[in-house]
């Protein structure tokens, strides 16, 4: 999957965990914008990794701080 | 200059406006005097003890305490030296062959506490390329032990068998693989399905580490652990445990009957890197541990303890944290932190202690009156607790 269709389909998941409806920018941070606890970074992280069928260790979450980084990560995941 | 103690400012304002308000510092108490495993007197007050780890109420034994003395006088106050140059005596190498006998394992090392345990096995068994799969609820020592050691660290949701499931398959063919689990999860008190997980883990080629410090000596039907008591202690390759739980002194141990284990000793850098415990504590560990053998009696009556209190604590109103009880800890969930401190310091003036928990240490925020209950409380103890609660209870408008 290509970085366009992994961006859409993150789109669709980030939805239920945007519970603000806080407006979703490449440059929008988990912690601060969104204001994530560590909990529903871990659900979060959870329906990505079951959607794509991949692994995001805790080593990679910490590299990643806001939504475009997400978007790269996991289109180079997919391999 | 930039202070580097800024980052600490929203915790010192939280504690400052919660102390403001008059209550006693739940994070300063001072026991002046200890009168029993389940008795001590607290900021003046004589006051029932409801939240040590003393489960087994080993810490006035009298055997336990004889060892000690004899150790003091025989060996000295301290080894001042490391397990691998002039900190091993006798009494490190009697206290783990009492945890060989305990677990019916090959392999025991002993560490200067449970958490250095943790820290020095999973760093130096699951290193750059591994992968560590472990449970999201799992104790600070065990998520310190996987930043130690740079494995790969991959948490799922607690107790959840199909997101383990899950987390191992997608694991790259080849990767060395680390289960880690706990028996009891000390911040509600809940048990994890370990035959269940384990069987899982096994068959996609993990090794499994289950860190048993709150059932040991207590749950199972040798005081083995969690464990033990479903049958499947045979599948898991490294227990890892502690001395300052039911034990009743310091110190923390891993067991296992993985044929190259002893290599750890001269590898794990918490192990090498640190001063080895004093000899009297070594005697005072074996002797109860081999006295925890033979427990089954006591073992009984904290399960009639901890079920008495759970009962008596749903009926009278309060969220618990686990549907029945499933360990020696009763977690009472409170409403939110000042309502938490206030209940707290309501059963202090009643005189009874219980842990206040708090995030970041408890799941999903919660804050939490954490009970855990001794062998030594007397069945009439658990009543009056019980009683204590309801009062204080009231007062501060939680039930």
């Amino acid at each position: 999957m290509d970085r366009a269709a992994t961006a859409e389909k993150i789109a669709e998941l980030i939805g239920p965990f945007n519970k603000k409806g806080i407006e979703v920018t490449e440059a929008t941070t988990f912690a601060g914008d969104l204001e994530w606890d560590s909990l529903t970074v871990m659900d979060f992280v959870a329906a990505i990794e079951d959607d794509f069928d991949i692994i995001i260790s805790m080593n990679q979450q910490a590299e990643i701080e806001n939504y475009g980084q997400l978007i790269d990560a996991v289109t180079k995941l997919q391999g | 200059m930039t202070d580097l103690f800024s980052k600490f400012d929203p915790l010192i304002e939280q504690r400052r406006a919660l102390l403001a308000g008059g209550v006693e510092d739940p994070f300063n108490l001072v026991m002046e005097r200890v009168i029993s495993p389940t008795v001590a007197v607290c900021n003046g007050r004589e006051t029932i003890l409801l939240g040590t780890y003393n489960y087994m109420g080993m810490t006035f034994d009298p055997d336990v305490i004889a060892a000690g003395k004899e150790a003091l006088d025989d060996y000295g106050s301290g080894t001042t030296g490391s397990r691998v140059l002039n900190g091993t005596y006798a009494g490190h190498k009697a206290c783990e062959q009492a945890l060989k006998d305990f677990y019916g394992m090959d392999h025991a090392m002993v560490f200067s506490t449970g958490y250095q345990a943790n820290l020095g096995i999973i760093s130096t068994m699951a290193g750059k390329g591994d992968y560590i799969v472990l449970d999201i609820d799992s104790h600070a020592s065990i998520w310190d032990g996987c930043k130690l050691g740079d494995a790969e660290v991959v948490p799922f949701k607690h107790n959840d068998i199909v997101a383990m499931e899950k987390r191992l398959k997608r694991i790259p063919e080849g990767a060395g693989k680390l289960v880690i689990l706990e028996g009891v999860y000390s911040m509600l008190g809940d048990i994890a399905p370990l035959k269940e997980m384990i069987r899982i883990a096994k068959e996609n080629g993990a090794m499994v580490l289950v860190d048993e410090a709150h059932s040991m000596g207590f749950i199972g039907p040798n005081g083995r652990g969690v464990a033990e008591d479903q049958g499947c202690l045979d599948d898991v390759d490294f227990v890892i445990g502690t001395f300052s739980k039911s034990v009743g002194t310091v110190g923390g141990f891993c067991v296992s009957n993985h044929p190259k284990f002893e290599i750890l000793r001269l590898v794990c850098r918490p192990y090498v890197f640190t001063a080895s415990l004093p000899p009297s504590v070594m005697h005072t560990a074996t002797t109860s541990i081999r006295k925890l053998m033979h427990g089954a009696n006591k073992r009984a009556h904290l399960w009639e303890n901890s079920k008495t209190l759970h009962q008596g604590l749903r009926d009278k109103g309060f969220t618990l944290g686990t549907p029945e009880a499933q360990s020696a800890i009763i977690a009472v969930i409170m409403p939110d932190l000042e309502r938490g401190a206030a209940m707290w310091e309501a059963l202090l003036h009643e005189g009874l202690y219980v842990n206040l928990a708090r995030p970041p240490a408890t799941p999903a925020g919660m804050t939490l009156l954490r009970c855990s209950l001794c062998a030594e409380h007397s069945a009439e103890q658990v009543q009056t607790i019980i009683g204590m609660f309801e009062r204080a209870g009231k007062a501060v408008g939680i039930i």
